[in-house]
């Protein structure tokens, strides 16, 4: 950069007449000023001095942007103090991102390992076990989740799938925009309202029982739109080539795309399944409308009360015992689990197999 | 699509495999649309009975009691609550969700960006009953200074003030987990508005000497802005329904409080959640009268982020 | 008839004593909690008597660690039965009653009117009766650091829960407590945000005995201004526990791992009465019971001056069919089940877990109920 110093020692880089950029601050002018904020936050710490009742963590990030910004208008211009201040935000709107998530993760962890143990999460149900008393276990609870979630993927899938071959394969057209459009907007639909249209529909109207398939019922509506758009997107990136290639072989379409473009995009498919299963796992609310709690397993989902680990938990909090709240959060962390398994499962599908990001 | 039809070399008949799979797969497609439809004709249906024997105005009466006798109830404080507390999860998942995308996308190396964008979508896969529980026995207590601060320092702001000295199951605690259950919702579509930021836009400004902020400001943002607003749409929609962490973590009431630090308020969905078992037949008539709202305000909030999202992508044609 | 049989005494004794070997010496090939109180093995024998299947009921969340604690001590003298007790709701059970979901249900208040005539229907056209199993008290908790006793009547109570006494210090207190130091600060008042049989009661309980100052609607939903909601009774407790200075009501059963929380004692011109089982249960054995052919509605009397008498007293109540209850709803277990919790053995477990044991003529009405049940069923 300066080239020319040896000859023209006197001369300082600002003004130096061919030098292209600016004025810079050194390299470590961000840990510079952190360091600055720490010792200020330290000194707010040991002395109790406190400025407008700031705490001093609080006090520590003001002072740094205050510090890395004036530093960089005082030497750099107005126009690098903004893009410092900018990024300084940025970067810290990603710390904080990441805060809540392992915050719960590692509360969820530390309170629920307490109590869980193999007996818990396969053996132990709540027959018999004293709200006050410590003992019971998820397995009914884990059975009934498994079960709905399975109902909720067997009647979704067919249908999600069928829908986005329809809307990668053959819709055009007003219909086929108006299917696209819906489906995001079902997406959003409240996971409440979903429970209570299966309450309306299924059980006040058509008179069936609350049951384990309700809820299975109620989670499908959740599902079918997630299944729908993350197949549709896989259908949409096989290419061409190969569906011209089949079709000019005189195959019939129907068995191209069963034979031909299903196949190319099965992982990514699997992949999306994946995905709307951990989404719909850790529902509760629909659940609370469609099923009744039980203590104890019901291998049949078609009647009867069975349980599910989100009502389980809901159950345990309202029992209001020391005892009760250590089963909900070990309840919680077999859920995460069991959410995180399938979670993990998709993302790993989707890293192997997925096509190269842009 | 006719370049990819084969050439029928044996006439014109459509084979009866294609026919019936095409047929199938539209069946599908249609019971996607009735199902929407039913969702919308049931709970109308089914709120019908308490709307009709309801002797308040359901949409200014601020009680609660379809179950006495006359039934009186109204959505007014339901519809406040939901408002007010997914409002106040927006003003503060959005910004911090922007900027988690905005790190993603154009500060981060390419390895840090991809954990990154890994662990803030594993926060959409944390239950709400979880977020629910950790909300109210570990980031209750915690964030409880914050509000104490604001009611302190910021009381004169009027719904920043407490007359009750208590600062637990507030609005704002409330707002703040419902924040973060949305960031993940804002935080991805906003990445994905960013890829799609053309290139050229992002070289040309950086070539011009602008600042990587300057870039963002002047190329970035504002290309993206139809986006980043249905970014937030999408997550307020997805606040407006959250029911189990609300449920747990605010402190219900029945009355329209605008104070934020306060213990108090209530949502559609929380309420529905609390009263549902104790409701006898028309108290249920009237809570799925209020689903319905719920329903449709989710509905609207949607689709009209949906159709600017997808309006955005059809004549973005500059790549 | 379902697979019904009588099993003597000795049998069961026998049962009891093997199912807890069982339970010692493989505990994880049934899924019976080793945990459970030694007092639930002490059932006196006669008062079991086993029948086979399963049967679902419903209801009341306030009855619910009630009905557990029977079902366990049920469940485990009878192997081979099961008694399903979701604790949705009064609103929710009594719904899955008259829809035929469950075999019965329990409530908070008596089912009545429209909803009997539907109960009746559900019965086949036979009588379908209220039942009350359960007593209970409501206590009044308070949370004052250095406050070990505190006495309110009923008008200062309704003030304090209606927010026109919002200071601890206020003379009304003051009055009642001239030794206590009760500090210059608000009152934090928590109740009920969830629709509860709980909150019915607290404020039937201030209409009867406050008129004057509580002018309010009573029910399942509390209309009172002010004060801070708190979703179930174990919230309530927990506020009240976080809370200092505060203020709310629970069941009695959720004073016994309180912390920081004590209970208001009730003087209502009889002298104070702190709420306990035994205190409550004298309040219920003095109210007086209505209702014909087996049916029992309880009206408590809330303004009772009775030495001890604990005021706010509850009751909640089983609906069930005394005949014609459909044979694939177990209505042999129903009754089997019904007549244990009537028992002594029953009724003496109630009062370990904070519930309130019914005693004298209420018992014996409450067991010619059961009696009802029990020919219904052919027993």
């Amino acid at each position: 950069m300066d080239l020319r110093s040896d000859i023209h020692a006197p001369l300082s880089p600002a003004d130096d007449p061919l030098r292209l950029t600016g004025r810079r601050l050194p390299r470590w002018a961000p840990v510079g000023a952190l360091a600055v904020a720490l010792l200020v936050g330290l000194f707010v710490q040991l002395t109790q001095v406190t400025v407008l009742g700031l705490a001093p963590v609080v006090v520590v990030v003001l002072v740094f942007l205050l510090t890395y910004t004036g530093w960089t208008l005082a030497v750099e211009g107005r126009r690098h103090a903004a893009d410092r201040f900018a990024t300084a935000l940025i970067f810290s709107a990603a710390i904080l991102a990441l805060v809540p998530l392992l915050w719960i993760l590692v509360t969820v962890i530390y309170k629920g390992v307490t109590v869980l143990s193999v007996n818990f999460l396969f053996v132990d149900t709540m027959r018999n076990v004293n709200p006050r008393a410590a003992g019971g276990g998820v397995a009914h609870a884990v059975l009934g989740t498994l079960q709905q979630v399975g109902l909720a993927t067997l009647i979704s899938v067919p249908i999600g799938l069928l829908t986005a071959i329809y809307l990668s394969e053959y819709g055009r057209g007003r219909l086929a925009r108006s299917i696209n459009f819906f489906v995001d907007v079902m997406t959003g639909i409240p996971s409440i309202v979903a429970g209570m249209f299966i309450y309306t529909f299924w059980i006040l109207t058509l008179g069936f029982p609350q049951s384990g398939f309700a809820a299975g019922l109620a989670l499908t509506i959740l599902m079918i739109p997630v299944v729908v758009r993350s197949a549709e997107e896989m259908l949409r990136i096989v290419p061409n080539e190969l569906r011209e290639g089949a079709l000019a072989l005189g195959i019939p379409k129907y068995r191209v795309i069963i034979k031909v473009v299903l196949p190319t995009a099965i992982s990514g498919i699997i992949t999306g399944v994946m995905l709307a299963i951990a989404r719909v796992t850790g529902e509760t609310a629909p659940l609370l409308l469609t099923t009744f709690l039980a203590q104890d397993i019901n291998w049949n989902a078609f009647d009867g009360s069975q349980a599910s680990l989100p009502t389980f938990i809901w159950d345990q909090i309202g029992r209001g015992t020391q005892s009760s709240l250590d089963r909900a959060w070990a309840g919680a962390l077999t859920l995460i689990l069991i959410v995180l398994f399938f979670y993990a499962t998709a993302r790993i599908l989707a890293a192997r197999y997925a096509p190269k990001e842009r | 699509m006719s370049l990819l039809t084969p050439p029928q070399i044996t006439g014109t008949a459509v084979r009866p495999g294609d026919r019936n799979f095409r047929f199938t797969t539209t069946v599908a497609g249609i019971a996607v649309l009735g199902v929407l439809a039913a969702i919308a004709a049931f709970l109308v249906w089914q709120s019908i009975p308490a709307l009709q024997n309801n002797t308040g105005n359901v949409f200014t009466n601020q009680q609660w009691l379809p179950d006495a006798d006359p039934p009186e109830w109204g959505i007014a404080v339901l519809i406040f609550g939901t408002l007010w507390t997914s409002l106040i999860a927006m003003v503060l998942a959005v910004p911090i969700g922007i900027g988690t995308a905005l790190f993603i996308t154009f500060y981060a190396p390419r390895r840090i960006a991809r954990t990154l964008g890994f662990v803030v979508d594993l926060l959409a896969a944390v239950p709400s009953i979880i977020f629910g529980l950790w909300g109210l026995y570990y980031f209750m207590p915690q964030i409880v200074p914050a509000a104490q601060w604001l009611s302190t320092y910021l009381g004169w702001i009027p719904f920043f003030s407490n007359d009750l000295d208590l600062y637990t199951k507030s609005i704002l605690i409330a707002g703040f987990v419902l924040a973060i259950m949305i960031l993940p919702t804002v935080s991805a579509i906003s990445r994905e508005v960013f890829w799609q930021v053309p290139k050229g836009h992002i070289e040309a400004s950086l070539a011009l000497g602008a600042t990587r902020w300057e870039m963002i400001r002047m190329s970035v943002l504002p290309f993206s802005r139809p986006g980043m607003i249905s970014a937030a749409m999408l997550g307020l929609g997805r606040a407006l329904g959250e029911t189990i962490a609300v449920a747990l973590i605010l402190s219900a009431v029945f009355e329209i409080n605008w104070q934020i630090t306060e213990p108090g308020g209530n949502s559609i969905a929380a309420n529905i959640a609390l009263k549902w078992g104790e409701a006898a037949a028309n108290g249920r008539s009237a809570l799925i009268a209020t689903g319905m709202a719920l329903f449709f305000i989710t509905l609207l909030v949607n689709m009209t982020a949906r159709w600017v999202v997808n309006r955005r992508r059809d004549f973005s044609g500059a790549n | 008839m379902p697979s019904a049989h009588r099993v003597s005494k000795r049998v069961i004794a026998l049962g009891v004593v093997a199912s807890a070997l069982v339970i010692s010496g493989c505990g994880s090939s049934t899924s019976v909690n080793p945990a459970i109180p030694a007092a639930e093995a002490a059932v006196a024998a006669g008062d079991v008597e086993c029948v086979d299947g399963r049967i679902q009921a419903a209801g009341s969340s306030a009855q619910a660690n009630a009905i557990t604690q029977w079902v366990n001590v049920y469940q485990t003298a009878c192997p081979q039965s099961t008694i399903d007790y979701q604790p949705v709701g009064s609103g929710a059970g009594v719904e899955a009653f008259l829809s035929e979901q469950v075999s019965f249900a329990g409530t908070d208040s008596a089912v009545e009117d429209e909803d009997m005539d539907a109960a009746i229907k559900r019965c086949g056209g036979d009588p379908a009766i209220n039942i009350p199993l359960v007593g209970g008290a409501i206590a009044v908790v308070y949370h004052l650091d250095g406050v070990d006793s505190l006495i309110l009547d009923p008008p200062t109570l309704a003030a304090i829960f209606s927010s026109e006494i919002t200071r601890w210090d206020d003379p009304a207190i003051v009055a009642l407590n001239p030794d206590a130091e009760l500090p210059d600060a608000a009152i934090a008042q928590f109740h009920r945000s969830d629709s509860s049989g709980t909150t019915a009661n607290f404020s039937d309980y201030l209409e009867a005995t406050a008129p004057d100052a509580w002018d309010y609607d009573t029910g399942k939903e509390w209309t009172a201004p002010g004060g801070q909601g708190a979703r179930g009774s174990d919230q309530v407790s927990a506020s009240v526990a976080q809370t200092p200075n505060s203020i709310g009501y629970v069941e009695l059963s959720y004073l016994i791992d309180a912390i920081n929380t004590k209970p208001v004692a009730i003087d209502q011109g009889g002298g104070p009465v702190p709420p306990t089982a035994q205190n409550a249960s004298i309040t219920l054995a003095s109210s007086t019971a209505s209702g014909e052919n087996g049916n029992i509605v309880l009206a408590i009397d809330y303004t009772t001056t009775v030495p001890n008498a604990y005021p706010i007293s509850i009751v909640t109540y089983e609906i069930v069919c005394t005949t014609g209850l459909p044979d694939s709803q177990n209505p042999a277990l129903v009754a089997e089940f019904l007549a244990f919790a009537a028992s002594n053995s029953g009724q003496e477990l109630l009062g370990q877990i904070g519930y309130v044991p019914l005693s004298g003529d209420l018992l014996a009405e409450v067991r010619a109920s059961v009696d009802l049940v029990m020919k219904g069923a052919g027993r």
